[in-house]
């Protein structure tokens, strides 16, 4: 079946703005999505990476012909570096997951080359998805470990599954319920201790920019989701950039090419023992030129600033609905932290996914819910340091309103979004008889 | 949580499948408790008929919109038969988990039925 | 002016927030970071600029790369884009927004997303499409592994065709280093005849778990799809068909052919070059296929009061649900630049598609018969190619330099004059693509530059 005949250009217009009308952006309202630090995209890195001597620049033309582009990734790649503190830098990887990817296959083949391949990958049960389903991508096996009552890594636990089998260890830090590993360095060790690598999940990094660097705490790679601390917007669900830092141990096993600088030519290069290619050319290059943008746009105060800002928020945010809802680990957090609805639950019925929905109706988006898998109807929440505090006190205010309607009024929770261009979707139909494409019915093959 | 509902004419395991022995062959199903912690179910993988499998062998998996459980084997056997109507209506094992519901019936070739719960014992586990 | 700062709170709002908090500063908060671990002096990075510095910055960055006038491809084309769909793309509602996880929040991103879809299959002939992988070259990949899969372990090899794009080839060596698949690259005789009494030991035709295939291939051939997917599934593995999806307005859809998957590059659609990148990976497949699939799929429902709507469906293959038995780990994808397809699609149709594909073509037929005849350049032949017509079908061919001096020193040479002939993808041959967007003077130029440097060389 041919595609339909094409449409004027008003026709399309007037449709896209009928689906831009039906969808919620960062400029539509706040968006507390825990561990997606959804923070302003500024407009003019848009302008900047629209730029035709960016856009029009084709990846194979010789590279003496786009030296600009290329000191845009090297120096990108050695701000991140510096950042992170690690030695060397990929821009390659498009995605978060496609940068831990990236990094578990230049561990794979650190061992390799040392002559011990390995069989597991340990990760705490705060894990993202994206972890697991990693290690299983690149031929290993998942050991979970359980964190402790505070929420972070059983030291003892680790102890136990730590043996030379194991490839690596995966963490993010602070992790999924915005806490800080206190016993990093300690972790790491004994990672190291068994020989196995230290990665960092560094979905994360929004809260440490100028308070810490990660590599000190003994890790030997992270990946960097430029989607979330750097700004880059995430478009709907992508395109993103997921950079990964390394230690000079892991550098020669970087994808190939690297931007390096040879007698004030910037040039491509391929590691000594470089992986491969982990995609096509080099990268998701207008995503590099917005978060470049916004490294030269806040410098080294304007980084530290960022993530003070993201704690001082979220730690705002945690203490004034602490009273609303159950916190199941009541201490200072990070840039985000975690709520649990079991309350609501137990009292009224309310789940956490009817207070999301409702949430939908004061204007807001609803925060990360039902993740980490570890909280019960949990409720995931980073502000941002770009949110107002206007914006804040009407948030908490919401989630108050919330969490009285959720006793006085059930029913209209259980109702909720009233307010939207839709009212709450069957998903259980759409899985059972799947429609994805408007075709005529046909045989299946 | 409906426990009293556990019929009394087969036996359990405590990954909450049913296994009801019919002359030489057994018919197996996931129970009232498993059906209700998933939710709609919304597709079920089936084993391919004549399969030989090994216990504790995953032999299929029940999905719901977010959540997927898989089906062991509770003993070792030959899949006889798989329940078709599943395909297209798999929220059957949500309506009558213990009847239309059924998963396969299985030929054991090795059943330990002592490992097996009876119905007060699961009734109990659901409890716990 | 001062530098830039997309913070909203002022010092003295954040002292509020830091007494409502109980605490003196933002150092009682981050106690937890071991103190030994804790940065002490300022990062090195330059920045602190306001916008007028930023712009000037960043402008003379871009300023530094040279435009030249694109024969190149590759994978990555040249193409117009109607100025309309940048001012879509560029929506907030759109570009400021996450995955649709919330779809009563995301019905824009949703609806966008189906119509992506719902084009790229009736392009492709398939039956079901993903929202899109990051590029070709890992939409291939994928597909290899969702094949493996699909054989449960008993069929771990791939073979793929030599003349695919070899940047996809090392991609898919890099994701075989897992030891969750083996590739063998091999001729299209070869693939022929695996099976066969003439397989010359090539490879276990049990072993195979899909047979992967360029449409065309990199040199802008169409070799044998069908006769390729009929020997894949005579061995019972599946064919795996990379199309460039333009070019699926002109000729036969991969589907109709018999491909179990079609995947490829479709940066062709509304995105521009950008350095290679983002572009955007696709993939379709059969509906029995549907369940292997990875990343994210619309599908269509209806809501409370039974208006129609559209929500992401069949997460259970997905990370977050079924974490290391996910079909694959992507989780963000290039949502932005499907939804640019869409429009593309939406606005061009079958006809205006078929009518932008034929110019290039057009385009590319003219300047390969105009290089042939300036004797410096003849055909390229590649000994193994099994294909129909010796005609230029696509928009991009290769060619063989002849003339006087050397092809790099023709390149340099037309680099110098604003020209980017192509790629060089031997020491003689060179790789060019035509868009529509190269206009009759933009071939002359070439073609001049052609005869000129070989009248000095000579």
């Amino acid at each position: 079946m041919p595609l339909p005949p094409g449409k004027s250009e008003i026709e399309v217009m007037r449709h896209y703005q009928y689906l831009a009308s039906r969808n919620f952006g960062l400029d539509t309202g706040m968006y507390p999505l825990g561990s997606c630090t959804m923070k302003y995209n500024p407009r003019v890195n848009e302008d900047l990476c629209r730029l035709e001597g960016f856009t029009a620049l084709h990846p194979a033309q010789p590279i003496a012909t786009a030296q600009g582009a290329l000191r845009l990734m090297y120096e990108l790649a050695a701000d991140l570096a510096e950042i992170t503190g690690f030695a060397a830098t990929t821009l390659a990887p498009a995605a978060g997951a496609h940068g831990e990817y990236t990094a578990l296959m230049m561990f794979r083949a650190a061992l390799e080359a040392r002559g011990d391949a390995r069989q597991t990958v340990i990760i705490p049960d705060t894990a993202h998805g994206t972890n697991p389903a990693t290690v299983a991508l690149c031929g290993y096996k998942t050991i979970t470990v359980a964190s402790n009552e505070n929420g972070t890594i059983d030291l003892d636990a680790l102890r136990e599954v730590l043996d030379t089998d194991v490839a690596a260890l995966m963490l993010t830090n602070p992790n999924t319920l915005g806490l800080f590993e206190p016993d990093i360095g300690k972790i790491t060790a004994m990672a190291h201790d068994v020989g196995a690598f230290a990665y960092c999940d560094g979905a994360n990094l929004n809260a440490l920019m100028g308070i810490t660097r990660i590599a000190e705490a003994g890790f030997d790679a992270l990946h960097i989701n430029l989607h979330k601390t750097f700004a880059a917007p995430h478009g709907g669900g992508g395109p993103g950039a997921g950079p990964v830092c390394v230690t000079s141990e892991l550098a020669p096993y970087l994808p190939t090419p690297v931007v390096a600088l040879r007698e004030e030519n910037y040039v491509f290069e391929t590691p000594a023992h470089t992986i491969g290619r982990v995609r096509s050319w080099y990268g998701n290059f207008s995503v590099l030129v917005r978060a470049y943008a916004y490294l030269k746009a806040l410098g080294a105060e304007g980084l530290r600033e960022v993530s003070e800002q993201a704690i001082i928020s979220a730690n705002y945010v945690r203490t004034q609905l602490r009273d609303a809802f159950d916190m199941p680990y009541d201490r200072p957090c990070m840039h985000e932290f975690v709520l649990s609805g079991t309350r609501q639950k137990k009292e009224s019925g309310v789940r956490t996914l009817d207070i999301a929905k409702r949430l939908l109706d004061y204007g807001f988006h609803p925060p990360t819910v039902y993740f980490p898998l570890i909280v019960d109807e949990c409720m995931m929440i980073e502000p941002t340091e770009t949110e107002p505090l206007k914006t804040l006190d009407a948030f908490i205010e919401a989630m108050r309103a919330i969490a009285t309607e959720a006793s006085s009024n059930p029913a209209m929770l259980h109702a909720a979004p009233q307010t939207l261009p839709v009212r709450r979707l069957d998903e259980t139909a759409a899985a059972r008889d799947v429609v994805v494409a408007d075709l005529p019915a046909t045989n299946p093959s | 949580m409906a426990t009293s509902t556990h019929p009394d004419d087969r036996l359990y395991t405590s990954d909450h499948e049913w296994v009801k022995i019919e002359d030489d062959t057994a018919r197996v199903g996931i129970t009232e408790f498993a059906q209700e912690q998933l939710g709609d179910i919304v597709y079920i993988e089936l084993p391919d008929e004549g399969a030989s499998l090994s216990a504790g062998e995953p032999f299929g998996e029940v999905e719901s919109v977010k959540s997927v459980s898989e089906l062991f084997m509770p003993g070792d056997g030959v899949v006889v038969e798989v329940n078709t109507a599943l395909e297209e209506t798999p929220d059957l094992i949500n309506s009558d988990p213990y009847g239309e519901g059924w998963i396969a019936r299985i030929k054991f070739s090795d059943l330990a039925l002592d490992e097996l719960l009876d119905t007060p014992a699961y009734c109990e586990l659901c409890e716990a | 002016m001062s530098r830039l700062d997309y913070r909203s709170i002022t010092d003295e709002q954040r002292a509020v927030q830091l007494n409502a908090i109980g605490v003196a500063s933002c150092n009682e908060l981050i106690a937890d970071i071991p103190s030994e671990i804790r940065l002490h002096e300022a990062l090195a990075i330059e920045g602190g600029m306001d916008e007028i510095a930023l712009v000037c910055h960043v402008g003379e960055l871009a300023a530094e790369n040279k435009q030249l006038v694109c024969f190149a491809g590759g994978g990555c084309y040249d193409h117009h884009i109607p100025a309309f769909i940048d001012h879509i793309v560029r929506r907030p509602e759109f570009f400021t927004a996450y995955t649709p996880y919330q779809p009563e929040a995301s019905q824009g991103t949703l609806q966008a997303i189906y119509e992506y879809q719902t084009a790229m299959c009736r392009l492709t002939a398939m039956a079901v499409s993903n929202a899109s992988m990051y590029d070709g070259a890992t939409a291939l990949a994928e597909a290899a592994l969702m094949a493996v899969r699909h054989a449960r372990g008993k069929r771990p090899v791939v073979v793929a065709a030599e003349t695919l794009n070899p940047q996809y080839l090392e991609v898919l060596t890099t994701y075989a280093q897992s030891g969750l698949m083996q590739t063998h690259v091999a001729s299209i005789e070869k693939m022929c005849a695996i099976g066969t009494d003439s397989a010359d030991g090539v490879v276990d035709s049990d072993t195979v778990a899909a047979i992967l295939i360029g449409y065309p291939n990199y040199y802008g051939i169409y070799e044998n799809v069908a006769k390729v997917v009929e020997s894949a599934h005579a061995i019972g593995a599946l064919a795996i068909v990379c199309a460039n999806p333009l070019l699926l307005a002109l000729g036969e859809s991969p589907g109709v052919l018999g491909a179990d998957i079609v995947c490829g590059e479709a940066q062709c659609f509304g995105s521009p070059m950008s350095f290679g990148g983002p572009g955007l990976g696709y993939l379709c497949a059969t509906e029995r296929l549907m369940r292997l699939m990875p990343g994210r799929i619309v599908g269509r429902t209806c809501d409370a009061d039974g208006a129609d709507g559209f929500v992401l469906t069949l997460a259970t293959r997905e990370q977050h649900i079924r974490r290391e038995k996910a079909t694959s780990n992507i989780c963000s994808n290039h949502a932005l630049n499907a939804l640019a397809a869409g429009a593309y699609l939406t606005f061009h149709g079958a006809d205006g598609l078929a009518a932008v594909a034929q110019r290039c073509v057009e385009g590319a037929r003219s300047l390969y018969e105009r290089l042939i005849a300036t004797d410096s350049f003849a055909p390229f032949n590649i000994s193994s190619v099994d294909t129909d017509e010796a005609s230029v079908r696509s928009y991009e061919f290769a060619v063989r330099y002849t003339g006087p001096g050397s092809l790099a020193e023709l390149y340099d040479t037309l680099v110098v004059q604003g020209i980017l002939p192509g790629i060089v993808v031997a020491d003689d041959v060179l790789l060019v693509a035509v868009t529509e967007r190269r206009n009759a003077a933009e071939l002359d130029r070439f073609v001049e530059g052609v005869n000129r440097y070989a009248a000095s060389a000579r």
